[in-house]
């Protein structure tokens, strides 16, 4: 590890004026991804703003019935909200698949979105990657890429985005709320992050020295029933293979509402655009909610090794569809 | 960038460490089980992976668990850190959590047991609070303790691991403070 300057700045502005004085710092939120990276090397700033302790770790209902959640409000204290539980179960199931209690008390909302790929070659300085370092080569395209893409992947790049909590927030249409020195901006959590395309140092449309302040949880998702589950190695403690996200309303037998984002297949949370429009209008039955998802998985491109990703998504996004769809009534 | 407009690479930080006030002069590198092992000579706390993998170095700050090897030292100016060490408290009695690791046996090497009862001490704290896991099932009420049952303690502990094995211990050991 290089060493490096450390600032507390006592505000949002603050924060952001001191990025743009030092161009190339890092800002520091709970520091789990971070450190780690600092500690093998892959980052290298000369200068680390901490933000944990900016006012940013409050959550706040809005009069619209919305929820503002700030981005420094602790992954474990976010999956206990009660209003989260309630409203938006997806979100705080999703947070509890992730990481581990002790990575959860640390990990922050707005660090969570930005965390990196856990591709073994970017993460090894003796390996090629162009995500860590441009035009050297992917290491996992002929290499080991069992846990890699199978959407949306490019030449350049096969990485997958590791965020349980982004592939909730994406089906929930949540938005993240950033702030720069040229003001403030929201986006869909859902167009956040980038395809590796030509770029793929660039994980997400942030631009440099943005903050992120919080996410917000629509009111046309609150109620609404949701759920999320991940398929991995091993019971506890691991990134998923595959996950899937549902946000789901029937009315009469027919589908009124849906959003479906897939986990651990993309190099984003991968909303499936298809599945959705092919689900809205139709009879919410196992037959259609097949028919959806496979016209979604028809894109999938797998790699040598990791085909099995297809039909462990097709089977969890099945299960959930299924299980959130209340029973037809009785004939 | 001027070198006068570059702040330094070390910072004053105050902590309280097991009830203790501890001031010291820091490399912006260190984390705290660094800080805790060498600069304090506190080497209850374990460096198993250094990376967040392996729970050996969980300590509480302000009361929460967390991996000590990812915390850099220089944020935690004004935290309140309890390790191993410290969780008997200023008696000589152990923590109730340490005699039950002791009658269950619930270690072999032990390198991993400070983590595992430093963790649990947090896990217990965060299941009275009403905190739910992966397995608890969503329906269940928003408000009070979650209830502890076997699949419980394994989910909530499976930061901390055990090349030993002694897990099927460790559960009952907790099993026993519950
Ligand atoms: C062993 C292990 C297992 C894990 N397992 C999982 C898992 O199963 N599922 C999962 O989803 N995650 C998992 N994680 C990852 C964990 O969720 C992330 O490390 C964590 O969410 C990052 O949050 P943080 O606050 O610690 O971010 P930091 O490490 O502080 O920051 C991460 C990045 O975000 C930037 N940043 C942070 N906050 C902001 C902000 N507000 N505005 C702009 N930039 C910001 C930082 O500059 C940095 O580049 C695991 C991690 C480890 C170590
Ligand atoms: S998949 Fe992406 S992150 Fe992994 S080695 Fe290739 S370029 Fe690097
Ligand atoms: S040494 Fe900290 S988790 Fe392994
Ligand atoms: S007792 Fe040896 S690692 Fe747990």
């Amino acid at each position: 590890m290089t060493g490096f300057g450390y600032l507390r700045p006592g505000s949002v502005q603050e924060a952001v004026e001191a990025y743009a004085a030092h161009p190339g710092a890092r800002y520091l939120a709970g520091g789990t991804n971070l450190v780690d990276l600092l500690k093998l090397g892959v980052e290298r700033p000369a200068l680390l703003i901490d933000i944990g302790r900016l006012p940013l770790d409050g959550v706040e209902e809005l009069p619209d019935g919305s929820l503002r959640v700030g981005a420094t409000v602790r992954n474990s204290d976010l999956a206990a909200d009660p209003r989260v539980r309630e409203r938006w179960p997806a979100l705080s199931q999703a947070l509890l698949a992730g990481a581990s209690a002790q990575l959860r008390n640390a990990a922050t909302t707005g660090g969570n979105l930005l965390q990196r790929t856990r591709c073994p070659y970017f993460q090894d300085l003796g390996k090629p990657c162009n995500k860590r370092e441009p035009g050297s080569g992917c290491g996992a395209r002929e290499g080991v890429h069992r846990d890699h893409a199978v959407l949306g992947h490019s030449e350049l790049c096969i990485a997958t985005n590791p965020s349980d909590m982004a592939v909730a927030l994406a089906a929930l249409d949540a938005q993240v709320e950033l702030y720069g020195t040229d003001g403030a901006r929201r986006l869909p959590v859902a167009d956040f992050h980038r395809l590796p395309g030509e770029h793929p140092e660039r994980d997400t449309w942030i631009r440099p020295g943005e903050l992120i302040t919080g996410v917000l949880l629509p009111a046309a998702t609150a109620g609404v029933p949701s759920a999320y589950r991940k398929a991995r190695d091993r019971a506890s403690y691991a990134f998923a293979l595959a996950s899937v996200a549902v946000v789901l309303r029937v009315a009469d037998g027919v589908v009124d509402q849906v959003g479906v984002a897939f986990g651990g297949l993309a190099h984003r949370p991968w909303r499936a655009r298809h599945t959705e429009l092919a689900l809205l209008g139709a009879p919410a039955t196992p037959a259609a909610f097949e028919g959806a998802v496979d016209l979604e998985l028809a894109h999938a491109e797998p790699l040598r090794d990791n085909a099995y990703k297809v039909f462990l998504a097709h089977n969890l996004a099945l299960d959930v569809l299924n299980r959130l769809a209340p029973a037809p009534a009785p004939a | 960038m001027s070198s006068a407009s570059r702040p330094g690479h070390h910072s004053e930080v105050t902590l309280r460490v097991n009830g203790k006030p501890h001031t010291l002069r820091v490399d912006h590198r260190r984390v705290l089980l660094d800080l805790l092992r060498e600069d304090l000579d506190l080497t209850g706390s374990k460096k198993g992976c250094d990376h967040g993998q392996c729970g050996a170095c969980t300590v509480l700050v302000d009361g929460r668990r967390l991996n000590s090897c990812l915390l850099l030292a220089v944020t935690l100016d004004g935290s309140e850190v309890t390790t191993v060490e410290g969780l008997g408290g200023d008696g000589d009695e152990p923590h109730p959590l340490q005699r039950a690791f002791l009658d269950r046996d619930a270690f072999q090497c032990g390198y991993c047991t400070p983590g595992q009862l430093c963790s649990a001490v947090g896990m217990l704290a965060e299941a009275a609070a009403g905190h739910l896991s992966h397995v608890t099932d969503p329906a269940a009420p928003a408000e009070g303790p979650v209830p502890l049952d076997r699949r419980e303690i394994r989910e909530r502990m499976s930061a901390n691991l055990c090349r030993c094995g002694a897990y099927p211990r460790i559960v009952e050991a907790i099993e026993d403070v519950i």
